[in-house]
């Protein structure tokens, strides 16, 4: 609910907000996040601490605004962020340079680790100018993949000075946004509403498998894949729809699901709760994708905005792996979507799910931290 | 009254108009003033202008060099856009506007006034706010400079809430006489803060009434009206002196029994004066009898309890401002204070408090404008003395939904509202990051919002594809179709420079851009007959239904898929459209030769592909080409393009003679 949410004012425009991953078998919430400012003369990358536990009342009730612990200074946009480990974090640039931060725990500061300058390009790497926006970076320790404006793919090893394998002309638009498939292949989404699988271990530098959006060519600004499922997978465009494909079959989605109203910054599964789905927005909303009522009777927790009900649409049937999200029996079909925000008006660029607390950022220049999002 | 026609002269600093003639320009929200080389003939050197202050304008940036070179000044019109803590306050009160413009207007009567007051107070909320954190910031700071600088700022926003707070409650709730005293005793209990830790010293001392400020304490308690504090305190006292024990209870029950105006509706007014009458009457009996003869603070206690002013003004120390004094004389002597009576109590307790020692500050006089009920002398007077048009674009904005200001129009722009609300986001859209909270703003300008909106929004650097997107989204959904197809174009124009076909491709489509969409198409076939390949495949064989975007895109489209029919060895359907490109003139002239080339193999093939009729067309194709050309000349002097139109003459009259023979086999048979 939204009392349950924390709101600061942090005077710089958010372009990313990410978890930091809990450690394996670990039981507390998260408690930490990064943020990633755009847009300012002088950009920061931040880490927060998500609130003082100590003061989380016996019933797991929560106040207490979020409270910086450390930032540095980043030179360009910040157009994607990722945590590595517990302690780095890669950053992507709109310079076209990718930066791995150390985060100190012991002293609480920021250092810069390791930084491949100009990873991404337009015509020539060594000339003064001729950077291109780094759009989008996505991490398997060691291994980080990046994709920019320039429709380049970079593979980097952590521990590596080069890149370890460089797709020059990968696409000829703009790739926006890049997410492991598995550990060798990668998926990657453009901004002529194609989906594309590339196999790393393959020396063609050809896509695997090409899907695309039917009709007009809207572009694809973010996905991501299903954390169990991993032949599902769902993408946000630039008209704020919502697109399910299964890139077992076919090439166009399974389902396209009307959204937003601008374009889909973010789209993330829960990552231990996939039937849950979360969209953020250019139009200023926030919305939680509930599949998990489809299967049981149990009763929907979210109470706050407008609620709407939503039937999948298929074209396609004889699903083998019954998953709530290509689910084709339409008594099953009801999904529950809530908008997380009601009356905002600025963009809200990037959310972060993880456990019960969920992160976003907006343009309104506001961090919020809902750490209860099934209470 | 016009509101600019009294600004006075702002000042650059360090531009000397006596030195050197200067010359601006204007800008969208900046002025840049540039030194000439023009001396001023015979005229004083004397920097007579520095004296006077710059009130609302901050120099952003000067040239370096010397006194001989001249130097370009960038003159802001709104300087604290640029303080960064106050980015907390443009932005969370923009939330609160967005939510005063959705708010209901058919809501009536009470209730829409219950909803402004709500609103306003939202406002002044986020300003306490502010101040918290910019006193947090001072506090934490070792830095003198930034101390200074953070102090000053606390101290604007305290005058900033203090008007708000004062127009809230007789312009927003406009407060009728009775709860309107309520009210100001409110306001200057919450901005009288100079007494506090002196309050607190004595509360917290071990026993308050042995200490040596006890009575000053009390004397606050009072003059505030905080006659519960008040009393709480005199019966330590009065237990401490049980010899005057029944002094004090005389006092404590003349405060007990103060009537004072109810909020509710359960006394008249007039049953309150009349009470309040009756107990005036008493305490003048106690005093005159002499009950407290004995105690000079108890006395000049009771004096202040009847209202005289002699006894209030000794106490001036402990009120610190004439709006105390002002409301404190209302409590003890006008309780029941109509809002027009305001103006002469206000203007002869302002005369009285300050009594020619001191004049009154630029806050006293908006003070005063606002117990006047002068409105827009209350906007005029901040728009003067304010170093930001935050606060009167956002007061204005509240009064007029207030339906306060509706009469007033300048003899330029609009109105009043409008014409600040568009100062304020023209401060905005010069920012290099606030500039999207602008954009709300100028929707809500009727008039002219439109109009400034699409000025600026095209002076936004486009850095990044991100960011241009999000320019272009204000754009259409505000169907600034112009503002969409410049945006489009420059984006496409920066692909194209950095070789990025395909990207230049998808900007000129979403503008629906088709003469770029052409010229980019040129592109790409000039990339073919050069290298003999297509880039960018993976975008050319999924344009769709943007191919009909333009003539030349189209042929790209189908004369890609030309080449992918011949490498898929589906020649006779790559001859039909080979031929179609020409015939139904898809093609260009100019390409007519590539794409009779493009026939050669074809007619080259071990089977025939192209019938008789196809191949007359093809000739003709040819003939209409070398004959129509009015570069004839050139297809002589060019060997390579007569050995070509050689070739192709000689492999169709070949093709020609096969498919006779062929045909006529066929059809023989």
């Amino acid at each position: 609910a939204m009392e349950d949410v924390s709101a600061k004012f942090v005077s710089q425009k958010i372009s990313r907000t990410r978890w930091r991953p809990l450690p394996a078998a670990a039981l507390q919430s998260p408690d930490l996040f990064a943020t990633g400012s755009w847009d300012n003369e002088d950009n920061r990358v931040s880490i927060w601490s998500a609130g003082d536990l100590g003061n989380a009342g016996l019933n797991g009730e929560y106040h207490g605004e979020p409270h910086l612990l450390c930032d540095i200074q980043h030179n360009g946009d910040v157009m994607d962020m990722q945590f590595l480990d517990q302690e780095r974090i890669v950053v992507a640039s709109s310079t076209g340079t990718v930066t791995i931060f150390r985060h100190h725990q012991n002293n609480q500061t920021l250092s810069a680790n390791h930084r491949w300058e100009k990873a991404h390009y337009h015509v020539d790497q060594d000339t003064s100018c001729g950077g291109a926006a780094c759009t989008g970076v996505v991490c398997n320790n060691p291994e980080i993949v990046t994709v920019g404006e320039d429709g380049r793919i970079n593979l980097f090893r952590a521990d590596q000075k080069d890149a370890v394998r460089t797709i020059d002309n990968a696409d000829s638009s703009t790739l926006h946004a890049v997410t492991f498939l598995r550990t060798t292949e990668i998926l990657t989404v453009n901004s002529i509403g194609q989906l594309k699988i590339w196999d790393l271990r393959q020396q063609r530098n050809e896509p695997s498998q090409i899907f695309s959006l039917a009709g007009d060519r809207v572009p694809l600004h973010c996905v991501d894949r299903h954390p169990n499922q991993q032949h599902i997978v769902a993408t946000g465009g630039q008209d704020g729809m919502l697109s399910i494909w299964d890139i077992r079959q076919g090439t166009m989605p399974v389902s396209l699901l009307n959204a937003h109203e601008a374009e889909m910054w973010e789209v993330h599964f829960h990552p231990s709760d996939p039937d849950h789905l979360f969209t953020c927005s250019e139009d200023g909303s926030l919305w939680h994708w509930d599949t998990s009522t489809s299967v049981s009777e149990k009763p929907s927790f979210l109470h706050q905005g407008g609620r709407s009900t939503a039937y999948l649409s298929h074209s396609t049937i004889n699903q083998s792996v019954v998953s709530a999200w290509l689910s084709n029996d339409p008594t099953k079909d009801r999904m529950e979507i809530t908008n997380l925000i009601p009356n905002q008006t600025l963009s809200v660029n990037s959310l972060d799910v993880l456990g019960p607390c969920l992160v976003y950022g907006t343009d309104a220049e506001a961090i919020y931290v809902n750490r209860q999002l099934f209470a | 009254a016009p509101l600019m026609d009294t600004v006075p002269p702002q000042v650059v600093p360090g531009a000397d108009p006596s030195a050197r003639q200067l010359c601006f320009a204007w800008g969208p929200a900046e002025v840049l003033v540039c030194e000439t080389l023009f001396g001023r003939a015979g005229g004083s050197r004397s920097r007579a202008g520095t004296a006077a202050r710059a009130l609302t304008g901050s120099v952003a940036g000067t040239g370096e060099g010397a006194p001989s070179s001249s130097r370009v000044f960038v003159v802001r019109r709104d300087q604290d856009i640029y303080i960064q803590t106050l980015r907390k306050l443009f932005n969370e009160s923009h939330g609160i506007f967005m939510g005063l413009q959705r708010s209901e207007e058919e809501l009536a009567g009470k209730s829409r006034k219950a909803q402004l007051v709500q609103v306003s107070k939202n406002y002044r909320s986020v300003i306490r706010a502010c101040m918290e954190d910019m006193h947090q910031a001072a506090v934490s700071t070792r830095d003198p400079a930034l101390q200074g600088q953070y102090s000053t700022q606390v101290s604007i926003l305290s005058a900033m809430e203090l008007i708000w707070n004062l127009c809230e409650i007789l312009f927003v709730e406009a407060a009728a006489a009775g709860p309107l005293l309520l009210r100001l005793l409110d306001w200057v209990r919450l901005h009288v803060c100079d007494v506090d830790s002196m309050v607190r010293e004595v509360l917290s001392s071990e026993s308050p009434s042995k200490h040596k400020l006890f009575w000053n304490v009390v004397d606050v308690f009072v003059l505030q009206g905080r006659m519960d504090e008040a009393r709480h305190l005199l019966s330590k006292e009065a237990s401490a002196n049980p010899t005057s024990m029944n002094m004090y209870k005389i006092l404590d029950d003349l405060m007990k029994k103060m009537p004072v105006p109810s909020l509710g509706n359960t006394q008249t007014l007039t049953e309150l004066e009349l009470k309040w009458q009756h107990w005036h009457e008493e305490c003048q009996r106690y005093l005159q009898d002499g009950t407290f003869a004995s105690n000079p603070h108890m006395e000049s206690i009771c004096k202040i309890l009847l209202g005289d002013e002699d006894a209030i003004l000794e106490k001036k120390e402990l009120m610190t401002t004439w709006y105390h004094f002002l409301v404190t004389r209302l409590l003890y002597s006008h309780p029941t204070v109509k809002p027009l009576e305001l103006r002469f109590y206000a203007q002869s307790s302002m005369d009285l408090f300050l009594g020619g020692e001191s004049s009154p500050e630029p806050l006293d006089m908006i003070l005063m404008a606002a117990f006047e009920f002068e409105m827009h002398q209350v906007i005029k007077e901040c728009s003067i003395v304010l170093s930001n048009w935050w606060f009167v674009a956002h007061l204005t904005d509240l009064l007029d939904h207030c339906k306060l200001l509706q009469s007033h129009n300048l003899y330029f722009g609009s109105n009043m509202r409008e014409f600040l609300l568009l100062e304020y986001a023209s401060g905005l859209f010069s920012h290099h990051s606030l500039w999207q909270l602008g954009v709300d703003y100028f929707d809500h300008c009727p008039e002219y919002g439109r109009v400034y909106l699409e000025l600026h929004i095209e002076r936004i650097p486009l850095s990044t594809e991100q960011k241009a997107l999000k320019v272009l989204r204000i754009c259409e959904q505000r169907q600034m179709h112009e503002q969409v197809r410049s945006i489009c174009k420059i984006m496409a124009m920066k692909a194209l420079r950095n070789n990025r076909l395909g990207s230049a491709l998808s900007w000129s489509i979403r503008a629906k851009d088709a003469a770029f969409a052409t010229l980019i198409s040129d592109r790409f076939l000039k990339d073919y007959c050069e290298r003999g390949c297509f880039s960018d495949l993976d975008l050319i064989d999924n344009l769709g239904p943007s191919m009909l975007l333009s003539d030349r895109l189209t042929f790209l489209g189908k004369y890609r898929e030309f080449h992918r029919l011949y490498g898929e060895k589906r020649f006779p359907e790559a001859a039909r459209l080979l031929l179609t490109l020409m015939t139904a003139h898809i093609a260009p002239c100019s390409f007519w030769m590539t794409l009779l080339t493009d026939a050669l193999p074809l007619l080259e093939q071990k089977e025939v592909i192209f019938s008789a009729e196809q191949t007359y067309e093809l000739m003709r194709c040819l003939e209409d080409l070398t004959a129509g050309n009015p570069d004839k000349q050139k297809f002589q002097d060019d060997d390579v393009e007569t050995t070509k139109v050689e070739m192709l003459r000689l492999a169709l009259a070949r093709n020609l003679a096969r498919v006779i023979v062929k045909e006529g086999t066929v059809e023989g048979s």
